[in-house]
């Protein structure tokens, strides 16, 4: 019963050209918005001067560990977020997320002050893809220690 | 056992019955382990403690959300080409299930955003695609009941699915492709998967579950569609007052 006739010939090639017309017009226009409308953007991006300032934008990074500060009595914190080299000084008043954390990755929305510092409307946290046990996670922890221990 | 019977209606309608119940039942005993193992077995998480377990429903749905997508283009493919009737019901009726799928992935993922991100919605790459693809789901069902000419209604929802087809690498890759505040890819990676064992084994036990869910209900749904399109048949009027 699948046999290929010349008509269920002709109605593959126009199936076809359908498709890749119509998937040809989709790559196109989303190539043209990944150009211009990021989600968000990093802190290289920033220092490189890729990102409006005074603007409402999204930037997103990884908190640095020991850089958590709050003031006394307030909602008021601030923190660093960097990615591989580049930082930011972020500053934020409300309440922020479970899985905030020195060492986790966070998403933000606010305007840039200036290319290094930033001041955030609302705080979400970025989960990575790593799920493990809590034991696993300590003994990684433990080897990660150790290991830093060795280097110095 | 070839194709042409299995493809013949009043064969599918006949035989299946059995078969059907049979992997219903088999469907919910293993679902209620899985769960039990995903619930109650697997270890808390380092990071989410437990409220990742959610992950055994949103993932293996997501997951099937686009399979099922697949499904019904394949077969709406095969139904435009070649003019197989049971390829039309399976493509028409697949896109409920699907339509089902997307909903439990999008809602099981805002009920884990809350906690984790802190809020339900955000408009990233991923959760976008995902929303397209319920609106693709929705697409094919409303055109397809809008139409009085059922044959001629298969031809358009066909074409959609097609076309549709082009959301679904969309889907699959937007983690990759930009920043999204949705996590990159855990399992479906060339890298050896990011879940611990003990967590893993739980995540594609459920994924096969719900393979099994599918299968039973699209089998369901197809008998559903013999019915409604052969029911002023003879063979159909003699089967069922027997």
């Amino acid at each position: 019963m699948i046999k290929l006739t010349k008509t269920s010939k002709k109605r593959i090639v126009k199936i076809c050209i359908f498709f890749f017309a119509f998937s040809s017009f989709s790559a196109l226009l989303i190539y043209a918005f990944s150009k211009n409308s990021v989600y968000f953007y990093t802190p290289t991006q920033i220092i490189n001067k890729e990102a409006p300032v005074e603007k409402y934008i999204r930037i997103g990074g990884m908190v640095k560990k020991k850089s958590f500060k709050r003031k006394d009595n307030s909602l008021k914190v601030s923190f660093i977020i960097h990615d591989l080299d580049k930082s930011i000084s972020v500053n934020y008043e409300g309440i922020l997320p479970d899985l905030f954390a020195e060492g986790q990755g966070v998403v933000m929305t606010g305007r840039l002050i200036n290319f290094n510092t930033f001041v955030a409307d609302e705080v979400l946290a970025k989960h990575d893809e790593n799920y493990m046990p809590p034991e696993v996670a300590d003994m990684m922890k433990k080897k990660e220690d150790l290991k830093e221990k060795n280097d110095k | 056992m070839n194709i042409s019977k299995i493809a013949n209606l009043k064969f599918f309608y006949t035989k299946t019955e059995k078969i059907i119940s049979f992997l219903s039942i088999l469907t919910l005993f293993l679902f209620i382990a899985g769960i039990y193992w995903g619930l109650f077995v697997a270890p808390e998480d380092y990071l989410q403690g437990n409220s990742y377990r959610i992950m055994y429903i949103h993932v293996p749905a997501a997951w099937l959300s686009l399979q099922t997508y697949i499904f019904m283009a394949i077969a709406g493919f095969i139904a435009l080409v070649w003019k197989i009737k049971i390829m039309e019901i399976a493509s028409v009726q697949s896109a409920s299930i699907g339509a089902f799928f997307t909903i439990i992935a999008l809602v099981t993922g805002m009920i884990w955003g809350k906690p984790t991100w802190g809020t339900y919605w955000v408009w990233d790459a991923r959760l976008t695609s995902e929303l397209i693809l319920l609106f693709l789901y929705i697409g094919v069902i409303v055109l397809y009941a809008s139409f009085s000419d059922k044959r001629q209604a298969v031809k358009i929802t066909s074409l959609l699915a097609i076309i549709g087809l082009v959301n679904i690498p969309i889907i699959h890759y937007s983690v990759e492709w930009w920043n999204t505040l949705h996590q990159g890819p855990t399992v479906t990676k060339f890298d050896k998967p990011s879940a611990h064992i003990s967590m893993l084994l739980p995540l594609l036990y459920m994924f096969l579950v719900f393979n099994l869910y599918f299968i039973t209900v699209i089998m369901k749904r197809i008998r559903l569609g013999i019915y409604m399109r052969e029911r002023n048949s003879k063979w159909m009027k003699e089967y069922t007052n027997d």
